[in-house]
């Protein structure tokens, strides 16, 4: 599975959203109504599942569905 | 060791990478009962599926800064188990905005408020459940090195932790006379829901790899198991003292 599909799996999985509404502008907070628990979960999620450590000051660039894509791109291209 | 069909009650799990969730599997796989509760609000739907998954049928709501709720939980429990062998407290909070600030800017209502949950909890609890406990159980909590070397951004989760290894000595004191036992331990820093609130657990990490004795983090698993021992007729004689589970890190000067 690529980056993108694994992605879109796992914030469907923590955030309970459909499917249709990861576009890669949805804000996950403003759009999927991410609590700030989520955010931090995701952000765990993202580490598992691709084994690497997003620093804290990294964090408040992975605002977007989008950005989280492009972020972790960078990180394992 | 065999604890088949002893009793703990687990406050504390967030999530899969909470401590306590790590404590209960393990109690678990050694056919430990489980009672679990959670704070409430944007806990519940956290808790509720990893109680179905262990297996917990009893799992209760319970704001730990209020004694009503841990009566009635207490009282709950007493429904369905005529006693308590182990309690495991792994619970700590500081609002956000006392966290992440130069220490001396700590509000009086944070300070107040991450003694009032992350240390007095231990006690009211304790001093609940004690009609439920009784010669033989054990009683942990965590705490983390901040508590008696400064840490940069730990602030006055500090302070708290301080306060929490102090009452287990008083507390570990002051029940010792019917055979319950109290200690603590110090896990090196984990990624956790409550960790991720305090800054820099990366970079830390980062240095503990290079710089800890068994040259790693610690894991999950390293601190249950210790809790396992703690919790375990394995220490029977061992009550009020802090064990250090932390890959080594805390013998190092630099």
């Amino acid at each position: 599975m690529d980056i993108e599909a694994k992605v879109k799996q796992i914030v469907m999985d923590k955030l309970g959203v459909e499917e249709a509404q990861i576009v890669p502008e949805a804000n996950f907070i403003e759009d999927l109504r991410a609590d700030s628990l989520d955010t931090v979960e995701l952000v765990m999620a993202f580490e598992d599942e691709f084994g690497l450590t997003i620093p804290d000051e990294d964090q408040d660039k992975l605002r977007t569905v989008g950005q989280a894509i492009d972020y972790l791109k960078g990180k394992l291209g | 060791m065999n604890l088949k069909g002893k009793k703990a009650l687990i406050l504390g799990i967030a999530n899969k990478h909470s401590i306590a969730y790590g404590i209960a599997k393990s109690l678990k796989e050694q056919g430990v009962e489980l009672a679990i509760s959670y704070a409430g609000g944007a806990l519940a739907k956290r808790v509720i599926p990893i109680a179905e998954e262990l297996g917990v049928e009893m799992i209760y709501e319970c704001d730990l800064s209020k004694d009503y709720d841990i009566k009635n939980m207490i009282s709950l429990i007493s429904e369905v188990w005529d006693g308590i062998d182990f309690i495991v407290h792994s619970v700590a909070f500081a609002p956000s905005s006392d966290l992440n600030i130069p220490f001396h800017h700590t509000s009086r209502h944070g300070f107040l408020t991450a003694m009032d949950i992350s240390v007095y909890s231990l006690l009211a609890i304790a001093r609940e459940a004690e009609m439920l406990l009784h010669p033989g159980s054990s009683i942990i909590t965590l705490s983390y090195y901040g508590a008696q070397k400064v840490v940069p951004n730990y602030g006055v989760m500090g302070i708290a932790k301080a306060a929490l290894e102090a009452t287990v000595r008083y507390l570990a004191y002051s029940m010792g006379e019917k055979g319950i036992r109290v200690n603590v331990i110090s896990a090196g820093p984990i990624r956790t829901l409550s960790s991720s609130a305090i800054g820099g657990i990366s970079q830390m990490q980062r240095r503990i790899e290079k710089s800890a004795p068994l040259s790693r983090n610690i894991e999950q698993e390293d601190i249950a198991k210790t809790a396992l021992y703690l919790l375990s007729d394995l220490s029977s004689g061992v009550t009020g003292d802090i064990i250090f589970v932390d890959a080594g890190i805390s013998i190092m000067a630099y």
